[in-house]
């Protein structure tokens, strides 16, 4: 008796953007009843593949097959009558409308409001995905947030659920409900395509793996049968360093400290900063840690000066109060600044790399003179910058958005750190940048703390903290923990101050 | 067969420049049509439209005479729009600077002093234009009003003025009941280039602003400000620029140069204030602003482009009898394609074959 078909099947798919092959002849077999990990670094075509099997984009050439029958997708809708059900790294979910509001906007059809409600509780309820119907979403957090967007998927009753991402938002412990959730699935017969970065999940919860690398699948395997490392290879093309770090304790001056900063949110469904207070010593890497959206993109613009706190003395740098002075005031003192956001916070997405420079350095004064830009000394660092932090990319000054995510985070860590700065404040240092790149990024952080200057590191990655970091702090809700010695602390310890245990009651609930 | 548009990773500078002129020829294919369907010679009507004004020197003249409001006005536009602003009303800023400056002539009439009259008019004009430009900008920063809404009302405000004042307390006495002041004294009119003509000094001082504003864009902190909050709000935030401060900037220094282009015309033109003072400049030079990139020098090219669509029309009137609201087909046109052609800038097209099913 001849094998029932897979249940989808890609095969030798091509998808170009312009001289780039994102995808390059990709063969990708799911069956049915299965945890397929798609495995890759940042840009190595697995978000274009699965937005090919999702009907958002049209392969340029190979065919989709679905149970045998080759099929064409000219858009999601197509895609979700099939059975193919895809949960995104960034919810499409609006914050001012409840739970079954948004269930109900997305399903195809229109039942009524009450019918979604209840169907909506059942389905939570069967899949282990605790969720009220008629919450307001800005209630939720990113966790429920993510439920939310699981069983509405699920309500259409998918034959496979595609996954992007879908832990690097959660604690630990609610990855670990998830990964429940998806033995669920599985059991029912149902496939799940999960695209991680983190490797050891996947040695846990996926059976089969697609590996690709710049475009074009490199390995298949069983990740249970390999280790976390020979996955790396895989992926990378090569051995993974580690850098070198030993934690120690903080021994030189403070740099940087806030005392007792609260600041109310800047936009309705914001996160307050309540009484948060931190002290950066010279020579330390500290790392704040917390679950996105629990202040922490506050609490870098509080130290940044983009938003100013209500007193002088509510920011310290090396003992001056500057709370109320802007980002450049505090960048004269010497201070420097990564922001998350690389395309259009960080850097200006259609302007050249010079003048990128210039964006954050123009403050020093060096980049001018008499008034005008001097552009052969921006040219001048660029080169430098180029050098030191090895950027790949294809003229000497292209616009921002030419450079691929790896080499704009090298450029805008290194455009700060080759002005030495004292204290350096960065957000995801390595957010989505490959393991080369990261490493590189990460040694660069420790080398300038090792000379000294004090680092803040905010980061949801807990094993980059654990790397570089000498203490950790967690935000939760807009409060900022003590700070822990990296010694002695772990996932699990981490991951329970992320879920807010330790944090005053009201907060926690 | 599809047409499918692909989003550029960078955009070819030769293709900045071609844009334009592609919006060009499209108007001018278009222009042929309209022509022919209205029973002229394409080919005559265009000549009478786009060659003759250019013919002759006192059609040079005129074209420079109508080009430099123009560019003035789009120069500051630009800087505007570069920076997010949207500043519509230009034209009101042109009436007010051309009130402010004729003020100071009417209250001097009959008793003029010295030469510094003519440069305090133009200097009464630019300050006119400039706080008349403020409110829009108070508005928008202090209560987070639409300044596209209220600048263009704005517009109306300073039309409506202009009318009372003309019809009122500024009308000449010996003028016939007709809505305009006395004639400016000689003391109080920008004196001309070349003899029999009408080419006066507003011409090279606008060819200053259009190098004093590139410099400013290419080469300054402020000018990299003014790009980086149009072009990156967030990242012009993390540069510790303010927007809501270079909001104010970018409004005086269009405003001021709109004033400023309004006084010109009033003291070298016209000579004297009447409603009909501005054929619209106000808003041809949003067209001009678009056409030229926003680039300082892109509008002094496009200026002078579209100077020549009212001379022509203006021909074309006399020579082919046609109205003169072709002018205005054109201009729309022209900033139709022109906002179309800048697809291209972003996106590449490309005919992709169907995937076989």
């Amino acid at each position: 008796m001849p094998a029932s078909p897979p249940l989808v099947q890609a095969q030798q798919i091509v998808k170009r953007f312009g001289a780039l092959a994102a995808n390059d002849h990709v063969d990708l077999t799911v069956a049915a009843g299965e945890i397929h990990a798609l495995l890759g670094e940042n840009g190595a075509g697995k978000s274009t593949l699965v937005k090919m099997l999702y009907g958002l984009l049209q392969p340029d050439a190979g065919r989709i097959l679905w149970q045998g029958a080759p099929v064409v997708l000219h858009g999601p809708r197509e895609a979700r009558r099939l059975g193919i059900g895809m949960v995104f790294q960034h919810f499409s979910l609006f914050e001012a409308m409840t739970v079954a509001e948004n269930v109900a906007l997305a399903l195809d059809g229109d039942a009524p409001l009450p019918q979604v409600a209840e169907r909506l509780a059942e389905t939570s309820r069967a899949y282990g995905l605790p969720l009220d119907p008629r919450r307001e979403v800005w209630q939720l957090s990113v966790g429920e947030r993510q439920r939310v967007e699981i069983v509405r998927c699920l309500m259409q009753d998918p034959r496979l659920l595609i996954l992007d991402e879908p832990t690097s938002v959660l604690t630990p412990q609610e990855a670990e409900g998830l990964f429940a959730t998806l033995a669920k699935i599985r059991a029912e017969g149902r496939a799940v395509l999960y695209i991680s970065h983190k490797l050891e999940e996947v040695r846990r919860i996926c059976e089969a793996a697609t590996i690709l690398r710049h475009g074009k699948v490199v390995a298949r395997c069983d990740p249970r049968a390999e280790s976390a490392a020979s996955l790396a290879r895989m992926m990378v093309g090569s051995t993974v360093l580690g850098v070198k770090h030993e934690p120690t304790a903080p021994r030189g001056k403070v740099r940087l400290a806030v005392a007792g900063l609260s600041l109310p949110p800047a936009e309705a469904h914001g996160v307050a900063l309540r009484d948060v207070s931190l002290a950066l010593h010279g020579g330390e890497v500290l790392g704040i840690a917390g679950v996105a959206g629990n202040g922490q993109d506050e609490l870098f613009a509080a130290l940044s000066g983009e938003r100013l706190a209500p007193r002088a003395e509510a920011v310290l740098l090396d003992g001056r109060p500057v709370g109320r002075q802007g980002i450049n005031a505090r960048r004269r003192l010497g201070a420097a600044f990564v922001p998350e956001e690389r395309l259009g916070h960080a850097a200006a997405p259609r302007f050249p790399l010079s003048e990128n420079a210039l964006l954050s350095g123009h403050a020093a004064g060096e980049f001018l003179a008499g008034g005008l830009v001097r552009r052969g000394r921006l040219l001048g660092y660029v080169d430098e910058v180029t050098r030191v932090f090895d950027l790949r990319k294809g003229s000497r000054d292209p616009e921002a958005r030419a450079l691929s995510g790896g080499n704009l985070q090298k450029f805008t860590v290194g455009r700060e750190i080759l002005r030495n700065p004292d204290v350096l404040v960065v957000a995801q240092p390595t957010w989505g940048v490959d393991a080369g790149a990261a490493r590189r990024i990460r040694q660069a952080l420790l080398d300038l703390a090792a000379e000294g200057a004090a680092v803040l590191a905010i980061s949801q990655d807990l094993d980059e903290l654990l790397e570089i970091a000498d203490r950790i702090a967690v935000m939760f809700h807009g409060r900022l923990s003590a700070p822990l010695p990296v010694q002695g602390l772990t996932q699990e310890s981490l991951g329970l101050l992320m879920g807010g245990s330790g944090f005053p009651a009201e907060d926690a609930a | 067969m599809r047409l499918v548009l692909e989003k550029r990773a960078e955009t070819p500078f030769a293709l900045r420049l071609l844009s334009p002129l592609l919006a060009v020829a499209l108007t001018l294919v278009s222009a042929v049509i309209i022509f022919a369907a209205m029973g002229q010679d394409p080919l005559h009507a265009l000549t009478v439209f786009f060659i003759l004004p250019l013919s002759d020197s006192w059609g040079l003249q005129e074209v420079a005479v109508k080009a430099t409001p123009l560019v003035l006005i789009s120069v500051g536009l630009a800087l505007c729009y570069r920076s997010n602003n949207w500043n519509i009303g230009a034209e009101g800023q042109f009436l007010v600077g051309a009130m402010a400056g004729g003020w100071l002539a009417l209250a001097t009439h009959g008793a003029p002093d010295g030469p510094w009259l003519m440069p305090a008019m133009l200097v009464c004009g630019a300050l006119g234009g400039a706080l008349f430009a403020l409110i829009p900008a108070l508005l928008k920063t202090r209560f987070g009003a639409n300044e596209i809404l209220t600048s263009l009302m704005l517009v109306y405000v300073a039309e409506l003025l202009l009318d009372w004042l003309v019809r009122g307390p500024w009308r000449d006495p010996q003028g016939f009941n007709m809505p305009v002041t006395v004639g400016f004294e000689p003391e109080a009119i920008v004196p001309l280039l070349l003899e029999g003509g009408r080419l006066n000094i507003g011409t090279p001082i606008a060819l200053l602003v259009v190098v004093l504003a590139a410099v400013l864009m290419g080469r300054t902190l402020k000018g990299f400000e003014i790009r980086l909050v149009g072009e990156a709000p967030r990242a012009a935030r993390f540069a510790g620029f303010s927007a809501d401060r270079l909001t104010w900037t970018v409004f005086a220094i269009s405003g001021g140069l709109a004033g400023l282009a309004g006084v010109l015309e009033a003291a070298g033109t016209v000579r004297m204030l009447q409603p009909g003072i501005s054929p619209g400049y106000g808003f041809t030079a949003i067209i001009v602003a678009f056409l030229g990139r926003l680039n300082p020098v892109g509008c002094l090219i496009a200026g002078v482009f579209l100077a020549v669509t009212f001379i022509g029309a203006e021909n074309a009137q006399i020579m082919l009898k046609l109205p003169l609201d072709v002018t205005r087909v054109f201009q729309g046109l022209l900033l139709f394609y022109v906002l179309a052609c800048d697809t291209l800038l972003l996106y590449r097209p490309r005919l992709v074959r169907s995937v076989a099913a």
